[in-house]
């Protein structure tokens, strides 16, 4: 395997003294300081290269995607619970324009049913005021007419104690007769 | 030769970049080799995933890019636990490492393909550069408070001699174990792999009755490919938490 032309390099002579042998001469290849030079560059010249890509280019792309991915989900979830807040003010705001309606309601009930009860009341007490009063007058009118009756059934006694008296007796004496009836009635 | 097991560690120029022919500028010859070409697969294979699967920021993602974002919340989450939300400064670094080591793994068990991570010197260089950015970053934002960070809170006066040595021996041999622990797994794992898959090999050439001997090392090999993605990726994980404990020690270097 002595590909290489260069024998007057002394970095690769090691390198190419058992170039085409098996490791059982020379030194074991990780101990073989020849190519420590040659590592060491290759290894500062890629690991240099992958450190500035990954920290100029690949890691903010995916820290970006990563970030831009839990902003959306955290903005996302902000405005659901928004809109959850919202929902739940409506839902309230609505009971309490029920709970305002329902005493409203009640309260128009209440009312009319003590309207009505006061006009009943009010017309039921005219009405027995009035008829009290119709009472009042008609008993008075019996009352008179009794008391008339009265009278005037003394006044038809008399008459006719004196007419029977007139007829037995043949003399009138009225006045005897009007006190004999005033001495009837009486008793 | 098939059957050696060190073979797959072995770097090997690809094409090499000036100072050709030329002894005295040999030194800054710069070989391009299979381990820098895996080195340049693993970022492109990132870049080119992470960027193009995120190319339509779908608000609701597809399911590459929901690879892509569960790979970025992975290592978001883990940083942020470890080192809390000031941490997240160093989430592009930990992200860049945790990505590198594990792609660099994963690719290293398709077969014949190179593992960058079965060097040492890689490991340690990744370690080196945890520990340089936790010394640097620590010593740049607590000034000397933090030494404070081997002299933990509630420790008796007393204990201080015995436990700060421990604290800085333990801080010392950070980017050691950091290395050490990466490179060995894939190192011994890789190996493993390729010696019991060389059994097959070997028994299956001597006959029927090596090649009815041969089932066991086939299981086994099965097995330990299960294995070693596990351990690809747990490593990886393990490399980018350590790293996140450590920076949480130089942003609060009081415990």
């Amino acid at each position: 395997m002595a590909s290489s032309t260069n024998t007057s390099d002394g970095t690769h002579a090691t390198t190419e003294a058992y170039g085409g042998d098996h490791g059982g001469s020379g030194v074991f290849p990780p101990f073989d300081s020849s190519t420590f030079g040659s590592q060491i560059l290759w290894l500062a010249l890629t690991f240099a290269a992958l450190y500035i890509l990954m920290s100029k280019v690949a890691l903010p792309r995916i820290g970006e995607i990563l970030e831009v991915r839990r902003d959306r989900i955290e903005g996302d979830l902000a405005e659901a619970e928004r809109l959850k807040q919202k929902t739940d003010q409506a839902i309230r705001s609505y009971e309490a324009e029920l709970a305002d309606a329902k005493q409203k309601a009640h309260n128009i009930a209440e009312e009319t049913r003590d309207q009505i009860r006061a006009d009943l009341d009010e017309k039921r007490a005219k009405v027995e005021a009035d008829l009290a009063k119709k009472m009042a007058v008609a008993e008075n009118n019996i009352r008179e007419t009794k008391q008339a009756a009265m009278d005037h059934v003394d006044e038809i006694a008399s008459e006719t104690a004196l007419a029977i008296v007139t007829n037995i007796v043949g003399r009138t004496a009225q006045k005897a007769a009007k006190d004999a009836v005033a001495k009837v009635v009486k008793g | 030769m098939a059957n050696d097991p060190i073979k797959q560690f072995k770097i090997t120029d690809i094409f090499t970049i000036g100072g050709a022919g030329e002894g005295e500028t040999g030194g800054f010859e710069i070989a391009f080799t299979n381990s820098a070409l895996f080195m340049v697969a693993t970022v492109v294979l990132i870049s080119a995933f992470l960027i193009l699967t995120t190319r339509g920021r779908g608000l609701v993602p597809g399911r590459l890019q929901l690879l892509s974002e569960m790979m970025y919340e992975f290592v978001a989450n883990m940083v942020r636990s470890s080192a809390g939300t000031e941490g997240m400064k160093f989430f592009p670094f930990v992200f860049s490492l945790f990505m590198f080591v594990l792609i660099a793994n994963m690719l290293g068990m398709v077969p014949y393909f190179f593992t960058v991570t079965s060097h040492i010197i890689v490991t340690f260089a990744l370690a080196l550069l945890v520990i340089s950015v936790v010394l640097v970053y620590g010593f740049w934002k607590n000034g000397l408070g933090f030494f404070k960070l081997f002299a933990p809170a509630g420790v008796p006066g007393y204990l201080l001699p015995i436990v700060i040595p421990i604290e800085v021996i333990s801080f010392l041999s950070r980017p050691i174990s950091l290395s050490v622990r990466l490179f060995a797994n894939m190192l011994a794992g890789h190996i493993t792999l390729k010696v019991f898959a060389g059994f097959i090999v070997t028994m299956g050439s001597a006959g029927a009755v090596g090649a009815f001997g041969a089932i066991l090392p086939m299981f086994m090999t099965v097995g330990l490919t299960a294995l070693e993605f596990l351990v690809a990726a747990l490593q990886a994980y393990v490399f980018a938490l350590l790293t996140s404990m450590y920076l949480n020690d130089a942003i609060h270097p009081s415990h």
